[in-house]
């Protein structure tokens, strides 16, 4: 009896603070949704200054901007949201365009364009991103995905054409294809840790350089490259070896679909099974692991090899879903991606699926903000970066936005040590 | 009761395993020899190989028969190969090794230049400049890397410092700003690595990858923004200057590389020496190497670690920032795109397998630009060895170095590690 009556006194003035106050007080203390938002809106106002920065009509107007500064900052609000505005509109859709189908002067494929950009643009990045964050949560950092994609790319490119399967299976074969080639060049750097200690880091680097140079070369060997052309480019892939997509301006491929269903086997592999437990378990704390019986090494190699297949799905889905030949560019820089998917999905499964869909929207969008606005897409790396950047240093943001600490402290994925 | 007794224990010292490192290089020495001597010997035409001493095919130079000559070297590198499995001169294996793998190269030399001639000047100079900014990169790691900041951003460090020095060297149309501001340039990346990595404790690898890609896309978008339309106000910068040394710049092969060349390959050769000294020498180098080895340590002593980590990378960030600049104030003399194409990841390469040693990153600098050069070569002379596969010898090296296939590479014991204050 005596305790309760503090405790009711507790309830009595917490309820005196408003839905308002609680609510403004939960967003502005420093949980992870907060954080992403803030770190995106840092990474735009960024994006910004570099947009004016760069343009010498705009800066020149900043000569005389004690005299007249409503000149500089209109022609400055102009160049920004124009820019921003097309990026929204490369990434989701034109306004204008939905309204042209909804009346009848427009295609209903020309109003969905954009966002089957978004979703081809973000196929590959969701498979290299959930290599790197299931070999995050294994305690390794995967910078490998580049390599093990570009992998992924010769082995699926090499069967969608080589073999002359029947259809279904041709496609099948070529992306299990691209699987295995990904899960080969990441077993490498996984066992050499297992068995030596060598790490992964480095050795993941050195394998990126040595699979781009090894696409180089073979792009250019006989019965690889196209006869009817003399600069590097592979033949093309069979028809039948093509991920199946709407034609047309609608490039959006069943490479999406298959990202989502891997996304939700990785959430499975990782949270349900019993290799995914090991592998946390060895993430956290590997001596502890070890103690409890758990083969380390074991777990390292078969993780590399796991993250490698992983990324090579994403250099498969590349090559028979949107390039449809080898080139020595044609992973462009999906792993480099995925590692920056991975840090912003915060190595959650479903987190990847959302950043990657996050990163295919940004460059879709860049890609019109490009060609409307000419602001280099070059842009969309920056803030691509800097989104990361704050998001791995949450400290850093909230010293910007004097945050409130969060009193649960959660533990973040364990990083491996560099 | 019972009294306990003493068993006398019997000093067993540890045999000396049968395949100790020595023995294993030599085998493996033996093998490649073995291949050099069969493989190169049989597929080198009969004719003679020339090692001109001048820049072109006229002069002095050092002849010998192709065929000869591949067999030869071969049999050196065999020979090499089992003193070293014979355990002989145990003091001087670094040296029989060096020995071998030179044999071994030469031999692979006199199988390809047979019939043609390989200018030795050009061949040394290129070797040189492009070793050059993977020296000054690899310092910049060493400089990081010893007081135990993982720096894998001397990608971005070179690019933002190749983009700063283009910009600043044609606004100023002075080629020492560039050389000044692309020093400023590598500081700035190093600079927020500093801080996310020593401040806010963020992975070091992790800022370090998103800092190259950060630099890529920064420097890429001013790049398309200012210097693509107008490179006359922006992208011109003037080349650093060639100075002869009269007298020394006569010695053959030696003088016009060493002494008839620019400014920065003494930079980076006087750095190896001063980082060197600096480090084996000084209290700032026992310090920093108290650091990247036992911080806590250092710090009951009175050191201060984020201090001497901060300063550390920023001087990396200036050295890193030097190297860019070779990219387009001495290379080219622009800047474009990615011009990098992944030199910092081969100075990091030459990092690691120079065992974080200013001397030994030295070495594979040169031993990679060796192979760079060499793959230039070979692609102009037509030769059916792909220089892909040369170029991917840097990464593979440093594979089988630090898998501890040949001697395992330790990386300072803190490096990489956070220092938090408790």
């Amino acid at each position: 009896m005596t305790t309760e009556a503090p405790v009711k006194k507790d309830a009595e003035q917490k309820d005196e603070e408003s839905f308002l106050s609680v609510f403004t007080r939960n967003l502005w203390s420093s949980n992870t949704v907060t954080v992403t938002f803030l770190s995106i809106v840092l990474a735009f106002v960024i994006g910004a200054v570099l947009i004016v920065v760069s343009d010498s009509e705009v800066l020149a107007k900043f000569a005389y901007f004690t005299a007249r500064p409503a000149d500089a900052l209109t022609a400055s609000w102009t160049l920004i949201s124009t820019a921003y505005s097309d990026l929204l509109k490369g990434a989701f859709g034109d306004p204008e365009a939905f309204n042209a189908w909804f009346s009848g002067t427009g295609t209903w494929q020309d109003a969905l364009a954009p966002i089957s950009e978004t979703l081809t643009y973000a196929a590959p990045l969701v498979f290299t991103g959930l290599s790197v964050a299931l070999a995050f949560r294994g305690g390794l950092f995967n910078i490998g995905a580049q390599g093990q994609a570009v992998i992924g790319t010769i082995t699926a490119g090499v069967a969608g054409f080589a073999f002359g399967l029947p259809i279904v299976l041709n496609l099948v074969v070529a992306i299990l294809a691209g699987a295995i080639g990904g899960a080969l060049w990441g077993f490498i750097p996984g066992i050499l840790k297992a068995r030596t200690g060598a790490h992964e880091v480095i050795t993941t680097i050195m394998l990126n350089y040595t699979a781009a140079l090894f696409l180089s070369w073979l792009v250019l060997q006989k019965g690889v490259q196209d006869p009817n052309r003399t600069d590097a480019i592979s033949k093309a892939v069979a028809e039948s070896a093509k991920l199946p997509s709407f034609g047309g301006v609608l490039r959006v491929h069943l490479g999406i679909l298959l990202a989502v269903a891997v996304t939700a086997g990785v959430a499975w592999l990782l949270n349900r099974s019993s290799f995914g437990f090991e592998l946390r378990a060895v993430g956290a704390n590997q001596h502890a692991a070890k103690t409890a019986g758990i083969s380390v090494a074991k777990t390292y190699a078969v993780l590399m090899a796991v993250a490698g297949a992983l990324a090579g799905l994403g250099g498969a889905t590349q090559v028979l879903g949107t390039a449809y030949a080898l080139t020595p560019a044609v992973a462009g820089n999906i792993g480099f991606d995925g590692l920056l998917v991975a840090l912003l999905g915060r190595n959650k499964p479903w987190g990847t699926l959302w950043a990657a869909l996050l990163f295919g929207a940004l460059r879709a969008g860049g890609n019109r903000m490009q060609s409307y606005s000419g602001i280099s897409l070059e842009l969309v790396t920056v803030l691509q970066a800097l989104i990361v950047i704050f998001i791995a240093a949450p400290a850093l943001v909230k010293a910007i936005f004097r945050l409130r600490a969060t009193r649960l402290v959660r533990p973040g994925a364990s990083l491996a040590k560099g | 009761m019972s009294t306990a007794t003493v068993q006398e224990t019997a000093e067993v010292t540890a045999p000396e395993p049968f395949w100790t490192r020595q023995r294993r290089l030599g085998v493996g020495l033996v093998v490649i020899g073995i291949l050099a001597a069969a493989l190169f010997g049989s597929l080198a035409p009969g004719e003679a190989a020339r090692f001109t001493l001048s820049e072109d095919a006229e002069g002095a130079a050092l002849s010998i028969n192709g065929q000869l000559g591949a067999v030869l070297f071969g049999i050196v590198t065999i020979a090499t190969g089992g003193l070293l499995f014979a355990s002989f001169a145990k003091k001087y294996q670094n040296l029989l090794l060096s020995l071998g793998i030179l044999a071994f190269v030469l031999s692979f030399l006199c199988w390809q230049v047979a019939g043609k001639f390989l200018p030795l000047v050009d061949t040394t100079s290129g070797t040189l400049q492009l070793a050059l900014p993977l020296i000054l990169g690899a310092l910049a790691g060493v400089l990081g890397e010893r007081s135990g900041v993982v720096n894998v951003a001397i990608e971005g460090q070179f690019l933002m410092g190749a983009f700063a020095g283009a910009l600043v060297g044609t606004m100023a149309t002075s080629v020492w700003a560039g050389l000044i501001s692309a020093a400023v340039g590598g500081v700035i990346i190093a600079a927020i690595l500093a801080v996310l990595s020593i401040r806010y404790l963020v992975d070091q690898t992790v800022v370090g990858i998103v800092l190259n890609l950060f630099a890529l896309g920064v420097t890429g978008f001013l790049y398309e923004r200012l210097m693509q339309s107008d490179a006359s106000t922006y992208n011109e910068p003037p080349r650093l200057p060639e100075w002869r040394i009269p007298g020394l710049a006569d010695i053959p092969v030696i003088g016009p590389v060493l002494f008839d060349t620019n400014l920065l390959v003494w930079v980076a050769l006087g750095l190896v020496v001063l980082i060197h000294f600096g480090l084996t020498r000084t209290r700032w180098g026992l310090r920093t190497r108290a650091v990247g080895e036992h911080p806590t340590a250092a710090d009951t002593v009175g050191i201060r670690v984020r201090g001497l980590r901060y300063l550390n990378v920023l001087m990396g960030g200036v050295v890193a920032g030097l190297g860019g600049a070779y990219f387009t104030l001495v290379a080219t003399g622009s800047f474009t795109k990615n011009m990098t194409a992944g030199a910092g990841f081969i100075a990091l390469a030459a990092l690691i397998f120079g065992r974080f040693t200013p001397f030994g990153a030295l070495g594979a600098a040169l031993f990679f630009g060796f192979a760079q050069k060499l793959a230039t070569y070979l692609s102009a002379v037509g030769s059916p060895v792909p220089s892909q596969f040369l170029n991917m010898l840097p990464y593979l090296a440093t594979i089988i170095a630090v898998a501890g296939l040949v001697g395992r590479v330790r990386a300072p014991a803190a490096d990489g590690v956070p220092y938090i204050k408790s």
